[in-house]
């Protein structure tokens, strides 16, 4: 996809590459179409991140001592907490700081994955050696639990819950883009790049990079839900992002103790917004994975 | 055999030793002063100073690591700021009941998510196969504190059919005494029938909690190799010579896809350690996440470090038996070595 631009077809060749992915595509989505209902709920999700704050109908933090645990009602749709703060509110205006969260997270891996994983399949030997062992030493921690222990560490900030999400992922990142680079090692656009004088590292950075961009693209979306996850289950056991700010973990764990005394609003939406927001990026990494590599669906 | 966990054992011990490093610099290579943190947020300059001498702070990076490394090796993983005691001992008494707990959910969704993924591999494309992957996306969105919160409402607040959420035995009763630290196994060693299902009313929702998350990894894999194996000429030939499909599924194809998912369990282990953490606080389950989580609240670092060793170590060894079953499985790989 974003070869295009890079490769020296001329307009016509290029549109009709364009033409024939887009077909690609339409194919996949009519052959699928649980990916085009996620499709749609993923712009549902990244308009309640734009514009959620602006709309919703009560301060998220206000409370309202005369409306406490109330259930849900035409009033407040999705009940109150507590504090009598409205839960519908709270839960759209999260979706904000956990789609933040869950981004800068796969971003922030993405780039140090990406690159590391690049270069060792690119360099082979030390490289591939220095960073094959940081990844092994990562994934011989339980992930979360890692997770844990780093914002346990570093401090108990949003920042660096974000900096842990991306730290746990970073072998995934590194397998791919290893993988990846090492089959096109000597391919023959990499040599004649490299006949007409290119430095390695631009090779890295413009040649082979924008070719595995595809597979990365969609080790990018199967790797958000579990970032959103893993940062919600950071919030629940208190690290990370601080009360009264809505977060979807948080809330869950605020609604936790009503739970039993059947007050299940409190716990179940957030809860639910998580999931569906989850969910929907899984089926999204599917349905991309079917477009860009049809041989690895199961 | 030997030969082959010896060669094995080899591969654990540089990832041990890159464990312990990386929980060595979680604690002192990062940003912030180890110091002032242990001296606490009332002490002033001159406590910190001390406080930087006693730990050896002022030494040498390498120095602190020799020290911390000779630490472990008389299995000294310091003191909790907040109860005094030894982690070593904390964590070794709650090890069981996460253990127990932990088991206890996979046994029970091995048992589930095999024959789903058997059935949707030998009837593919039917609802069996549908219900199956749907399953399986759903089970890896699930949050798992999610989950759990749902099963004490359901089952505790509107059927009433479990008891409350709060640690492995109720009140009334009595722990077992301790052989194996198993509540389940410990009392049926006892004979004591009425503790077993007061245990077994408790570890049933955390467990199927965990059931329920590990499932659809479990459920993809099985599916995928049956289906990879089905496909085989061994599998081929055993159904041309008239052998009956029950045979050739369950002897022929089953024993050889289930070398795929065993391989997977290391996977399926790395989130169920996590996951544990997590449920263990929903349901007050006096385990070693728990006393994680409460130290971590408290700021408290040495159980929270002691906890991600444990943890690593813990799962490293998982990863190590893992391995030999795949060996005693399946031949092949004996004969490699």
């Amino acid at each position: 996809m974003t070869d295009i631009s890079l490769s020296p077809h001329g307009a016509a060749a290029a549109k009709a590459q364009s033409n024939s992915i887009f077909r690609h595509a339409r194919y996949v989505v009519a052959e699928n179409p649980v990916t085009g209902a996620a499709f749609g709920l993923f712009i549902l999700i990244a308009l309640c991140a734009l514009i959620g704050p602006y709309v919703v109908p009560y301060d998220p933090l206000a409370s309202d001592t005369s409306a406490t645990l109330a259930s849900p009602s035409f009033k407040h749709w999705f009940g109150t907490d507590q504090l009598g703060r409205d839960i519908f509110s709270r839960v759209i205006v999260a979706t904000r700081l956990d789609f933040t969260i869950a981004i800068s997270s796969v971003m922030l891996v993405f780039a140090m994955g990406g690159f590391a994983g690049i270069a060792a399949g690119f360099f082979g030997g030390w490289t591939d050696r220095i960073v094959g062992r940081i990844s092994d030493t990562i994934m011989a921690f339980p992930l979360f639990v890692l997770a844990m222990g780093i914002v346990a560490a570093l401090g108990n900030t949003v920042t660096n819950i974000v900096l842990a999400t991306a730290i746990v992922n970073f072998p995934l990142y590194v397998r791919v883009a290893r993988a990846e680079a090492n089959v096109r090692r000597d391919a023959g656009f990499v040599q004649a790049a490299r006949l007409s004088g290119n430095g390695d590292f631009r090779i890295l950075l413009m040649h082979i990079l924008p070719n595995i961009m595809p597979i990365m693209m969609v080790q990018i979306s199967l790797t958000m839900g579990y970032a959103i996850l893993n940062a919600a289950g950071l919030s629940f056991i208190g690290l990370g992002v601080r009360p009264p700010t809505p977060e979807w973990g948080i809330m869950v764990a605020e609604g936790a103790g009503n739970i039993i005394s059947g007050e299940w609003w409190i716990a179940l939406f957030p809860g639910a917004a998580l999931m569906i927001a989850v969910f929907c990026f899984n089926l999204l990494g599917d349905g991309l994975r079917d477009l860009v590599d049809p041989q690895r669906r199961t | 055999m030997l030969t082959l966990i010896s060669r094995r054992m080899m591969l654990v011990i540089p990832n041990l030793i890159g464990v312990v490093i990386i929980t060595f610099l979680l604690t002192r290579a990062l940003p912030g002063d180890p110091a002032a943190y242990f001296a606490g947020p009332a002490a002033d300059k001159q406590a910190i100073e001390q406080i930087r001498v006693k730990l050896g702070l002022d030494k040498p990076l390498i120095v602190q690591f020799g020290r911390y490394v000779a630490d472990l090796g008389h299995l000294n993983l310091g003191n909790s700021l907040t109860t005094g005691q030894p982690v070593l001992t904390e964590i070794k008494n709650r090890l069981p009941a996460s253990a127990e707990l932990t088991l206890f959910g996979l046994i029970l969704s091995m048992s589930i998510a095999v024959p789903l993924g058997i059935l949707a591999a030998v009837k593919q494309g039917s609802w069996i196969d549908h219900t199956c992957r749907v399953v399986a996306t759903a089970g890896v969105s699930l949050p798992v504190f999610f989950t759990g919160l749902l099963l004490v409402y359901v089952f505790y607040f509107l059927l009433g059919w479990s008891p409350a959420p709060l640690g492995r035995l109720d009140v009334f009763f009595s722990p077992p005494p301790q052989i194996t630290g198993f509540y389940l196994v410990d009392s049926l060693l006892n004979r004591d029938l009425s503790t077993f299902r007061a245990a077994l009313s408790q570890l049933l929702l955390p467990g199927l909690t965990l059931c329920i998350f590990s499932l659809a990894p479990i459920t993809r894999m099985t599916r995928a190799s049956m289906l990879a194996v089905l496909a085989s000429d061994f599998v081929r030939t055993a159904s041309a010579s008239g052998l009956d499909s029950r045979t050739v599924i369950l002897t022929y194809a089953f024993r050889n896809a289930m070398l795929p998912v065993v391989t997977t369990l290391g996977m399926v282990f790395s989130f169920l350690l996590g996951a544990n953490v997590l449920v263990e606080k929903v349901f007050a389950w006096p385990g070693i996440g728990s006393y994680a989580v409460e130290a971590l609240i408290a700021s408290d670092f040495a159980p929270v470090q002691g906890f991600v060793l444990a943890m690593a170590i813990l799962y490293v060894l998982l990863n190590l038996i893992i391995d030999v079953l795949y060996g005693i499985i399946d031949p092949r790989v004996r004969l490699e070595t």
